[in-house]
C-alpha cells in the first residue's frame, strides 16, 4: 500500500481521482465541513461575550431535560414502526411487480408507484391536510355514510404522521424489494414446493434470505428517511408533533441556541446509526453486502 | 404386468391458440425407466409440468400410483423434480438442502441429519454436508438435486433436462452414473432429453415427441430398428435420408426410384403402394463398401468425397455416381477402407431389410 501511493501517480490514477473529485468535493463540503463545525459549536459553553470555553453542558441539558429525550425515543420507536409498516406494504405490492406482472404492466404499477413523487414532499403533505382537516373531504365522506355524527378532525394524530410517512417512504422500499425479488429464480420456489414446502415455508425459508439483502437496503434507507423528516411530521402532527427535527428546528431558529440544537443534530445522528447497526445484526448482514447488492 | 406408476389419457395442454401437449397417453411401469425424447419446443417441459403439478391439464387425467392427481397440489403429489437448472437453495448448506424435503415432512432433526448423510454418501458425497451449494463442481451439484429429490422417496422422479448444463465429458460419465443409481434405488424415472444418445442408452421405454404428440413410445432398440413414423426414423440415431416414388410394391418390399437415375430397395413400414411419392431412411452401418471393379461387387456405385474419422463410429462419405446423392457409409471396424482417398470409385449396397421406407403424408392426408 505504502508503495503504490509513494510511486508517482499513474494516468489511470489520475483518471479515477478526477472521476472521483466531485464525490470527493460533496462530502468535504456538504458532510464533513457542517459537521465539524457542528461539532464544534455542540461541545462548548459562552462563558461570556464572544469567549467560549470547551463544554459538555449541551448534551448534559439533553438528559436533564425529560421533554428532550422523550421526544427523541418517540421519534425513534415510531420511525421503528413507520419502517416495519413500510416493509410489510411494499412487499406484496414489489411481490407483484417482480413475479407476478408481465412487461407493460410490471412498468405501469412501477409508473404508478413513482407518481407520488412527481410532487413536492410539502405539496403532497398539505394534499394529505386538505383531505384530513376537520372541514376536509374525508370527515364529510364520513359524515355522509353515516360513520361519524359530527365532522372529526382526522389530523394531528399520531396515527395520521404514521400514515404520512409510510405514504412517504413506499417507493423508497419498493425499488430495493423488487430489484432483489427479481434476482429470484422461479424454479426455486417451484423446487422448495415440490419438496413439500407450503406458502409461508417458502417465504420463510426462500424468499426472505434470499431478498434480506434488499429488505435491509429498504429498511435502512426508509428508517434513515424517516428519522430525519420533518414537514410529514410537522404539518401532519400540528405544533406539538413531537419530532425530534422539530426540537432542533426550535433549538436553532427559534431559541437561537445553535450549540444546543448542534448537540441534538449530533445525538440524532448517533441514535441512527445505533438503530442501523443492530437492525443489520440482528437480521445477520453486513452493510458492505447489502448495499453492494442493491 | 404389475400396475402402472405413472398414467396418462389423452393430456392436453394449450397455451392460447398454441396446443403445447396434444392429446397424450402413456404408461409408465413400476421401476423403470422412461425417457421423453423430443426436440426443443415440442412441450416435453410442460408435459413434466404437468405431472409435478405446476401445470393443470387442460384436459385427459393423470394418474400416478393409481391415484388421480386431479386438483392435487405439487406439494401433495407423490412426485419429486430435477428441475433443468437443477435449483438447490444457495441460502442454504449441501445437507440443509437435502434435508429439505425431510424437514416439510416433520422428520425430527437427528433423523433428518442420518438420512441425509446417507443419502449424500450413496451418491459419493460423503462428508459434503456442510459444504456450501457454490463451493461444488457441475457433477457434483447435479448429484445434490438428485439426492435431495431420492432421500424422500418419491414414486416418481422427474428429471428435465438434467445433465443439460454439464459439459461432454461430464455428461457421459453422469449418465453412467443416473442409469446405475436408478438400478440401484428402483425409483420410477420419466426422463426428459432432446439428446437421442442419452434416451438410448439410459432408458427402458422411451415416448418419441413431436409438436406435442407422441410419434412412438417403445424399447430404444425398437425405436433404432423398428421406427414407425419418418420422424422417428429421421430423429433418433443417423439415417440417409432419400426422396423419390415407389415402382415396384412386393410384400413388405419397395423398389424406389429416386427420380434422379437411382433405384434402391426398402422395407415398407405401413401402406405404401405403387407410384407414391416415398421417403426412404437407411442407417450408415446398414451399408456396406466393396472396391469398385471387384468380382460380385455392389450394386450402387460411387466416389469418395470425404472420409470421417471418429473412432468407432467413423464413416465415409460419398456421392452416388447417377444421382449425385451425399450418402453415409460407417467404416467397418477392421481398419479395411480405412485407406480410401477422395475421389476413389467405390462400390456398396444397401441391407434391404434395414432401409425403411415410409409413404410422404400429403396435406390431404391430414
Ligand atoms: N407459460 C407458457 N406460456 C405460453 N407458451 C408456453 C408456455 N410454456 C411453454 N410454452 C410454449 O409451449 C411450447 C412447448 O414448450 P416446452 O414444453 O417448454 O418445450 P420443450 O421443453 O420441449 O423445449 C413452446 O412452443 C413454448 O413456447
Ligand atoms: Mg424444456
Amino acid at each position: 500500500m505504502a508503495d503504490a501511493a509513494a510511486a508517482p501517480m499513474s494516468g489511470a490514477g489520475w483518471r479515477k481521482a478526477l472521476l472521483m473529485s466531485p464525490a470527493l468535493a460533496w462530502l468535504a463540503l456538504l458532510i464533513v465541513l457542517p459537521h465539524a463545525e457542528l461539532a464544534v459549536l455542540s461541545f462548548r459553553e459562552q462563558a461570556g461575550l464572544r469567549h467560549y470555553v470547551p463544554s459538555l453542558s449541551h448534551y448534559r441539558e439533553f438528559f436533564h431535560e425529560p421533554e428532550y429525550w422523550h421526544t427523541f425515543v418517540r421519534t425513534a420507536w415510531m420511525s421503528i414502526v413507520a419502517t416495519f409498516a413500510t416493509l410489510c406494504l411494499a412487499f406484496p405490492i414489489a411481490w407483484v411487480i417482480a413475479k407476478i406482472a408481465r412487461g407493460r404492466a410490471a412498468a405501469w404499477l412501477f409508473l404508478a408507484c413513482m407518481i407520488p413523487f412527481w410532487i413536492s414532499e410539502t405539496v403532497r403533505t398539505l394534499g394529505w391536510m386538505i383531505l384530513l382537516r376537520e372541514t376536509g373531504v374525508l370527515p364529510a365522506v364520513l359524515v355522509k355514510l353515516g360513520i361519524v355524527a359530527h365532522p372529526v378532525e382526522l389530523l394531528y394524530h399520531d396515527t395520521t404522521i404514521m400514515v404520512g410517512l409510510i405514504y412517504n417512504s413506499m417507493l423508497f422500499m419498493i425499488v430495493p424489494l423488487v430489484s432483489s425479488l427479481e434476482s429470484l429464480d422461479n424454479a426455486l420456489i417451484e423446487a422448495a414446493y415440490d419438496l413439500g414446502a407450503n406458502g409461508l415455508t417458502v417465504l420463510r425459508k426462500i424468499v426472505i434470505p434470499h431478498a434480506a439483502p434488499g429488505i435491509t437496503a429498504g429498511c435502512i434507507i426508509v428508517f434513515m428517511l424517516t428519522l430525519g423528516d420533518y414537514i410529514t411530521p410537522t404539518l401532519l402532527g400540528g405544533k406539538d408533533s413531537g419530532w425530534f427535527t422539530e426540537q432542533i428546528y426550535t433549538e436553532f431558529i427559534t431559541r437561537f441556541d445553535w450549540g444546543q440544537g448542534a448537540a441534538f443534530g449530533f445525538l440524532l445522528l448517533v441514535l441512527s446509526t445505533l438503530i442501523v447497526i443492530a437492525g443489520l445484526k440482528l437480521s445477520g448482514q453486513r452493510f458492505g453486502d447489502v448495499m453492494g447488492r442493491t | 404386468m404389475n400396475q402402472p406408476d405413472l398414467t396418462a389419457q389423452s393430456v392436453v395442454k394449450r397455451f392460447g391458440d398454441h396446443v403445447a401437449v396434444d392429446s397424450i397417453s402413456f404408461e409408465v411401469a413400476r421401476g423403470s425407466f422412461f425417457s421423453i425424447l423430443g426436440p426443443s419446443g415440442c412441450g416435453k417441459t410442460t408435459l413434466l409440468r404437468m405431472i409435478a403439478g405446476f401445470l393443470e391439464p387442460d384436459g385427459g387425467e393423470i394418474a400416478i400410483g393409481g391415484r388421480t392427481m386431479r386438483g392435487v397440489a405439487p406439494n401433495r403429489r407423490p412426485v419429486n423434480m430435477v428441475f433443468q437448472q437443477l435449483a438447490l437453495f444457495p441460502m442454504m448448506s449441501v445437507g440443509e438442502n437435502v434435508e429439505f424435503g425431510l424437514a416439510r415432512r416433520g422428520v425430527a432433526r437427528t433423523e433428518r441429519r442420518n438420512k441425509a448423510g446417507a443419502m449424500l454418501e450413496r451418491v459419493g458425497l460423503a462428508g459434503a454436508a456442510a459444504k456450501r451449494v457454490d463451493e461444488l463442481s457441475g457433477g457434483q451439484r447435479q448429484r445434490v438435486a438428485i439426492a435431495r429429490s431420492l432421500v424422500l422417496e418419491p414414486t416418481l422422479l422427474l428429471l428435465d433436462e438434467p445433465l443439460g448444463a454439464l459439459d461432454l465429458k461430464l455428461r457421459e460419465h453422469m449418465k453412467i452414473e443416473l442409469k446405475q443409481l436408478q438400478a440401484e434405488f428402483g425409483t420410477t424415472f420419466v426422463y426428459i432429453t432432446h439428446d437421442q444418445s442419452e434416451a438410448l442408452v439410459l432408458s427402458d421405454h422411451v415416448g418419441v415427441m413431436n409438436h406435442g404428440r407422441f410419434e412412438q413410445i417403445g424399447t430404444p432398440q425398437d425405436l433404432y430398428y423398428r421406427p414407425r413414423t419418418p420422424f422417428v426414423a429421421g430423429f433418433v440415431g443417423d439415417s440417409n435420408r432419400l426422396t423419390g416414388r415407389a415402382t415396384d410394391v412386393a410384400g413388405d418390399r419397395v423398389r424406389v426410384d429416386t427420380g434422379d437415375g437411382w433405384t434402391v430397395e426398402a422395407r415398407r413400414e405401413g401402406a405404401v403402394a405403387d407410384g407414391d411419392a416415398v421417403e426412404v431412411f437407411v442407417r450408415p452401418e446398414a451399408a456396406t463398401l466393396s472396391r469398385a471393379g471387384e468380382s460380385g461387387s455392389a450394386p450402387h456405385e460411387g466416389t469418395v468425397e470425404s472420409l470421417l474419422f471418429d473412432g468407432a463410429k467413423s464413416a465415409v462419405l460419398l456421392r452416388e455416381r447417377r444421382s449425385r446423392r451425399e450418402v453415409r457409409v460407417a467404416l467397418p471396424q477392421t481398419g479395411e477402407f480405412a485407406d480410401l482417398r477422395t475421389g476413389e470409385p467405390i462400390a456398396f449396397r444397401f441391407d434391404a431389410a434395414r432401409a425403411v421406407c415410409f409413404r410422404v403424408r400429403s396435406d390431404r392426408d391430414g
